[in-house]
């Protein structure tokens, strides 16, 4: 035989739960859900359309050379932007890990200027620099690899200047010159040599 | 108001403060070690009225060794022999033996310091071999290495004074009215039997040599202008009346000998060299080799103790000695670790007008031997006599590509995998003679490869092999 205060107690609690259920149910409908947070930072534009064929000159550390490799991408109608995506599509082989020649993971290009006459500036940030591997053999190929894709691939750029998070930089890791323009003669002949010609 | 009372204390202050910075403190006192492995100069501190240095920095260019503090006193290890050091007491134990320090042994930040005038007697225990030490002077010589010379007068009106060295000098040449003084701070120069020559000349009546702080002066003294200049490969030092009368106080660092009425070497960054040298010209050092990176700039971190600023100095002096075992005269740019800029070895290596400079590098990734030649960068043009800092390398490209190769062909010979590349590496471009520079990779996997001597001895053979070969092309180059 259950006391009778105790059946009174469980009545008691069954009915306000069922009360809180029912007031849960309609704040449940009732309520808005927060908007996701506003992301302000403009977008490039994607890019679409249909895809180029370009030569990427790509760095391989194990034997020390470029090699030319064909890929397939979509390029913009600007040239600039057509550059800058050219160096990010060989910037993104680097920061694969199973990359040939590893760059620092947070290696970025900032951005690519074309200035006529035909001068191209590649403007890398800091940690592109600060975690290359130091050596000279090493950096030339970064520099070389950079330079020679944005050369082969951009008709009239014949001077090329790296900067490092806006600024000159005496050197990419201790070795490589970044204080001077590079001539692009001089670099076909660097790369040339790189790809065992 | 009030701050134009206190006027007369701002400028007292300011007055102080000039005063300071125009006495100065006092010099440091250096000394100079010259032995067969190197020549170095070592900072002395003053610790209860004697001079003492450290035993590490001392024996550390000399061979391998290192040092470990505890409770028990310092302990170090030379090659293979042993010194025990105790705190505060005036006797060390070196391989068993008693040495006795005339003063107390000091430890400072794990750096165990010795008394200098202990040096004598306590460095032979360690190295096998004798040690002379100038202890006035602060100048220390490990074996039989001084530099002696001899001085004539030549019969000639008006006459010339001609100084004779055994090995090729490279002093710091100053003039001033009645006097030309040579300062030797690189070289074991020694006193001749009297440091006071005397010639019966009334325009170079007589010459000094004294000894101080870790340097050598001969001082010429005479009643009429003189210059001094340089041949023999600096072994011949010719002391002579100018024709026009000397600057009142001029000093020219030398290594392009006074005699060479060179443009100073520009300063960092200044955008034109001197193109050609003029006929009188005399060269000293047929290569300068640079051991690249140093001090403050460790190059790569070859492995987790091992750093490439270290690696190229012991390359560097391997490759002075295989140079010179042809009988090619070598200036090693830094031989401790100090910092220079690019610029600074370039103006060195430009004002000695060297027949080669070759800068010396080491890398962890791939194999064997790289031989580069400078990537030449966009510069700007040259002008009348005066060549683009940037491209001065432009006309000596050639013999530079020539000189590449001919090492190639010697690492070939010795089964060393090589290659030759351009590269965009300073001061390579900067460099008005022939330029090379050599990077080191071990033949195999591991890093340490880089120290074993034997390794480094078959690479420099190898490039000094090449360089005697050239030398009548680069001789005749400049």
């Amino acid at each position: 035989m259950i006391a009778r205060h105790l059946v009174i107690a469980m009545v008691v609690l069954l009915i306000a739960v069922l009360a809180l259920s029912s007031y849960a149910w309609h704040m449940r409908k009732t309520a808005v859900l927060p908007s996701a947070a506003t992301d302000t930072r403009p977008l490039a534009p994607p890019v679409a359309g249909p895809t180029e064929q370009v030569t990427l000159f790509v760095a391989h550390d194990d034997s020390g050379t470029l090699r030319a490799e064909e890929a397939r991408i979509p390029l913009p109608s600007g040239r600039q932007q057509r550059a800058e995506e050219l160096l990010q599509t060989l910037l993104s082989l680097y920061l694969d890990k199973s990359s040939p020649h590893t760059l620092g993971a947070a290696a970025e290009i900032r951005s690519v200027f074309l200035v006529d006459p035909g001068i191209a500036v590649i403007d890398m940030n800091s940690a592109f620099a600060d975690t290359h591997r130091s050596g000279i053999l090493v950096e030339e190929l970064t520099v070389t690899s950079l330079i020679h894709t944005i050369s082969a691939n951009t008709p009239g750029v014949y001077k090329v200047k790296i900067l490092v998070d806006g600024k000159e930089r005496d050197t990419l890791a201790g070795h490589a010159d970044l204080s001077s323009f590079y001539d692009i003669g001089a670099v076909n002949q660097v790369a040339a040599q790189l790809q065992g010609q | 108001m009030r701050s134009t009372k206190r006027l007369p204390q701002f400028a007292l202050l300011f007055l102080c403060i000039c005063a300071t910075g125009v006495t100065g403190a006092p010099p440091q006192k250096h000394l100079s070690v010259y032995s067969v492995a190197a020549n170095y100069s070592l900072p002395v501190v003053q610790r209860e009225g004697r001079d003492y240095v450290g035993l590490l920095e001392l024996l550390e260019p000399l061979g391998k060794v290192s040092a470990k503090s505890d409770n028990r006193g310092w302990r170090l290890r030379y090659n293979n022999i042993e010194g025990d050091f105790q705190t505060g007491k005036p006797r060390a134990r070196v391989q068993g033996h008693d040495a006795d320090l005339g003063a107390k042994f000091l430890v400072e930040n794990n750096r165990g310091l010795v008394p200098v005038s202990a040096l004598t007697a306590l460095l032979p225990r360690f190295l096998g071999g004798p040690a002379t030490l100038h202890e006035a002077s602060g100048r220390l010589f490990i074996g039989s290495v001084a530099t002696h010379f001899t001085v004539s007068l030549t019969a000639d009106n008006p006459p010339r004074l001609v100084f004779h060295f055994t090995s090729p000098v490279n002093p710091i040449v100053a003039t001033e009215p009645g006097a030309l003084r040579m300062t030797f701070s690189r070289e074991p120069l020694v006193s001749p039997a009297s440091p006071t020559l005397t010639f019966g000349s009334k325009t170079i009546p007589s010459a000094n040599y004294t000894e101080d702080n870790g340097t050598a002066t001969v001082t010429v003294n005479s009643t009429i202008p003189v210059i001094a200049s340089f041949s023999s490969d600096g072994r011949t030092v010719t002391v002579s009346p100018t024709s026009a009368p000397a600057p009142a106080r001029a000093q020219i660092t030398n290594p392009s000998g006074p005699a060479n009425p060179v443009t100073p070497p520009p300063a960092p960054g200044a955008p034109t060299v001197a193109s050609s040298p003029p006929v009188t010209a005399s060269r000293r050092y047929f290569a300068v080799v640079d051991a690249s990176h140093g001090g403050d700039d460790y190059g790569e971190t070859l492995s987790n103790t091992l750093l490439e600023k270290d690696v190229t100095v012991a390359l560097a002096r391997s490759l002075r000695q295989e140079l010179e075992s042809r009988g090619i005269p070598t200036l090693v740019l830094r031989d401790s670790d100090a910092n220079l800029s690019v610029d600074q070895r370039a103006i060195f290596a430009n004002a000695d007008r060297a027949a080669i400079y070759v800068a010396l590098h080491a890398a962890s990734s791939g194999h064997g031997v790289r031989v580069y030649t400078a990537l030449l960068p966009v510069g700007s043009d040259d002008r009348g006599p005066f060549r683009s800092w940037t491209t001065a390398q432009r006309g000596s490209l050639p013999i530079s590509q020539h000189t590449a190769n001919a090492i190639a062909s010697e690492m070939q010979k010795r089964q060393i995998p090589v290659r030759t590349l351009s590269a965009p590496l300073r001061p390579l471009n900067n460099l008005s003679g022939a330029a090379i520079a050599v990077e080191l990779a071990p033949q195999g996997s591991d890093s340490s490869q880089l120290t074993a001597p034997d390794y480094q001895q078959l690479v420099t053979s190898a490039v000094a092999t090449a360089i005697a070969a050239s030398r009548d092309q680069l001789g005749a180059s400049q």
